[in-house]
């Protein structure tokens, strides 16, 4: 009986250690919002960052893109979703040749597959909320979590125009972000669609991930299960000592 | 059936040695929570074997594919998360049941006359597993993978006058590189496992020889009844059988909520910096080691010269084969022997414990500070034990194994 509490007490303390929804705000379930990442990738970051380790295919099947009988619907997806020549079953390249892009970038851009497991999901919603206005700059953008960054501020047009004010000696550290001019976007429509890239993100770094919930919840009842039986065995063993 | 077990039987030991290894070894009748954990190491190393198997067939050993093909198997290969979670967990908790299995030997005296030997081979088996695991870490080809290679085959590097060429022999090129990858990559899966098989069947065949111990450090085969059998013991089939079973399925519901829920374990059982591929090129801010090599890291680290924190380390590992001859104590078990023991392995588990944590954080002042007290304590309870263990004043151990 010790051991069946044993077993409860561990297994409800590493559920609750791994479910931790503090650094993921992860809904695999919600299609609609994996389309809108999706949708929200491929238009601002496909362009020159690759999700080397996805397939088009697979990715396709995950968003529900799918006919009635289980194929890829071509037609929605290569129109929305692929603006490349790629077929269907490659990986998620980008057409910017590796030698421009460390001419023009000074940097390769990194492919994001795994990015979401590597940064966490909120360092890439701060980080991409951190840009702001730095003439000094070659792309005229600059960001404060990642000082100096290559990258240059594509959501500008989305984000609008921030500015940073700067204090403390030499003006070396950032006080405040303040927005200046109007995006796009609503600063709570750029929340939603941050929130749904990195949704698509924290999904294409482990597709698999909703699967082994899923599995998971079966194999471990079942095991409840065979323990209560391997406990009765024992018993019947045992107390039949004198 | 009957006839076919015969014509077996006759032809190969089937019968004696079920008999001599299960239905008629006789085992201590009051064996606890801790003596679970040497079939669960069988169990988890058969893990380790057949989810191994199957990872080899999908992984690619070399430098620009290696990195490619773990990922290959994580997404393309039909279950080949589970296969991996399922090995990269399994190496974390192998370690868990090891260091409780030792902790179970310290705590009951298991290395005494006559189980020396015993200890010897498992002793023997830990340094094996560390090895092993040492190679299999290279093998995703990420960034701490290469690092952390690098950091430790730079070890050899210390040793006078062949250092730097003993470096160079083992890696197989000036730094950590492809040759070194594919010859680890051929150590992890083929060299160490077979020794660990035949280092296995060493410690059990020795074990089966003199017998278990249990908690109370009493030798059961000083009371036999008229047919020979110890009047403490229980045939191991089916009693420890069944015993070790629901042992088992409980080991197995953390097991796979690791597996299914948590196969990361915060960074801990897999490490974020290796979600980047080795790059020669770029040295990662913190080189950390995985959690089971941490407490002999610590030590390294916290001893300025890079010669003596290695001779160290070694001597950390290397002093547990001399347990046996250090302990003068004349009972066995923690139950029965004097204050001092009880301090001194209270003292020694903690800072155990200590330094595998303060191997995997920043080290400060006031860390470093700990970190060497630790160290001290550790070997400390080693030196000073045949001091402490023979003068105290212990228990008298009662003759039989008294019911409950």
């Amino acid at each position: 009986m010790r051991l069946f509490l044993l077993a409860v007490g561990l297994t409800s303390a590493i559920l609750t250690a791994a479910v931790n929804p503090a650094s993921l705000p992860f809904h695999g379930q919600d299609k609609a919002a994996l389309q809108r990442g999706a949708n929200f990738f491929m238009n601002y970051c496909g362009g020159c960052h690759s999700l080397l380790y996805m397939r088009y295919n697979q990715l396709a099947r995950s968003l529900d893109l799918t006919l009635s009988d289980g194929i890829v619907d071509t037609d929605l997806f290569f129109n929305n979703l692929v603006f490349t020549h790629a077929k269907s079953f490659e990986p998620i390249r980008v057409s910017m040749p590796f030698k421009d892009a460390s001419r023009w970038f000074g940097a390769i851009p990194p492919d994001l597959t795994l990015s979401a497991k590597e940064k966490g999901a909120a360092w890439i919603m701060a980080y991409l909320k951190s840009f702001y206005r730095d003439s000094s700059r070659p792309f005229g953008s600059n960001n404060g979590l990642v000082p100096n960054v290559a990258m240059p501020n594509v959501l500008e047009p989305l984000i609008g125009h921030v500015i940073a004010i700067r204090g403390g000696s030499k003006n070396s550290t950032i006080l405040q972000m303040r927005h200046v001019g109007k995006g796009e976007m609503t600063a709570d429509e750029l929340d939603h669609s941050l929130q749904d890239l990195v949704t698509f993100l924290v999904y294409v770094a482990e597709p698999a991930r909703e699967n082994r919930y899923f599995i998971g919840v079966f194999v471990i009842l079942f095991l409840f299960v065979f323990l209560l039986l391997a406990w009765k065995i024992k018993e019947f063993y045992w107390q039949r000592l004198p | 059936m009957s006839s076919l077990l015969q014509w077996l039987d006759d032809r190969f030991p089937l019968v004696s040695t079920w008999k001599k290894h299960a239905s008629e070894y006789y085992v201590p009748k009051n064996l606890n929570f801790f003596y679970y954990f040497g079939f669960l190491l069988l169990f988890v190393l058969c893990n380790q074997l057949i989810t191994g198997l199957w990872l080899t067939m999908f992984y690619t050993p070399s430098a620009d594919r290696a990195f490619d093909s773990v990922q290959y198997i994580m997404r393309d290969v039909n279950f080949g998360w589970l296969l991996r979670y399922l090995h990269s967990t399994g190496a974390s908790l192998i370690f868990v049941a090891s260091y409780i299995h030792l902790f179970k030997g310290l705590l009951y005296g298991s290395y005494q006359k006559p189980r020396e030997l015993v200890w010897l081979l498992g002793t023997g088996l830990l340094v094996l597993l560390l090895i092993e695991a040492f190679f299999g870490y290279l093998l995703p080809w990420g960034q701490m993978s290469y690092w952390g290679a690098q950091v430790i085959t730079s070890l050899f590097s210390v040793i006078p006058y062949i250092g730097e060429g003993l470096t160079s022999w083992i890696r197989g090129d000036y730094q950590v590189s492809n040759a070194t990858l594919q010859r680890f990559f051929a150590f992890h899966v083929v060299g160490i496992p077979l020794l660990l098989l035949f280092f296995i069947l060493l410690h059990l065949v020795s074990l089966r020889q003199v017998g278990s111990n249990n908690p109370e450090g009493i030798e059961i085969k000083k009371h036999l009844n008229k047919q020979g059998n110890p009047l403490d013991g229980l045939p191991f089939h089916p009693y420890y059988t069944s015993k070790d079973f629901v042992g088992l399925l409980v080991f197995l519901i953390v097991f796979f909520s690791i597996v299914f829920f948590a196969p990361e374990m915060g960074g801990c059982f897999l490490e974020v910096e290796n979600l980047v591929a080795a790059n020669p090129l770029v040295t990662p801010e913190h080189i950390t080691p995985v959690w089971y090599t941490a407490p002999f890291y610590t030590m390294l680290r916290v001893i300025p010269d890079k010669l003596s924190g290695v001779i160290t380390m070694s001597c950390a590992i290397l002093i547990l084969f001399f347990i046996p001859w250090l302990d003068q104590s004349p009972v066995r078990s923690m139950r029965y022997k004097g204050k001092f023991s009880i301090v001194a392995l209270s003292l020694f588990s903690v800072s155990f414990i200590l330094l595998g944590f303060l191997g995997t954080v920043r080290i400060t002042p006031a860390r470093l500070c700990v970190a060497r007290i630790c160290t001290a304590i550790y070997f400390a309870y080693f030196i000073l034990m045949p001091i402490y263990s023979r003068f105290e004043k212990h228990k008298t151990v009662p003759d039989r194994i008294l019911d409950k």
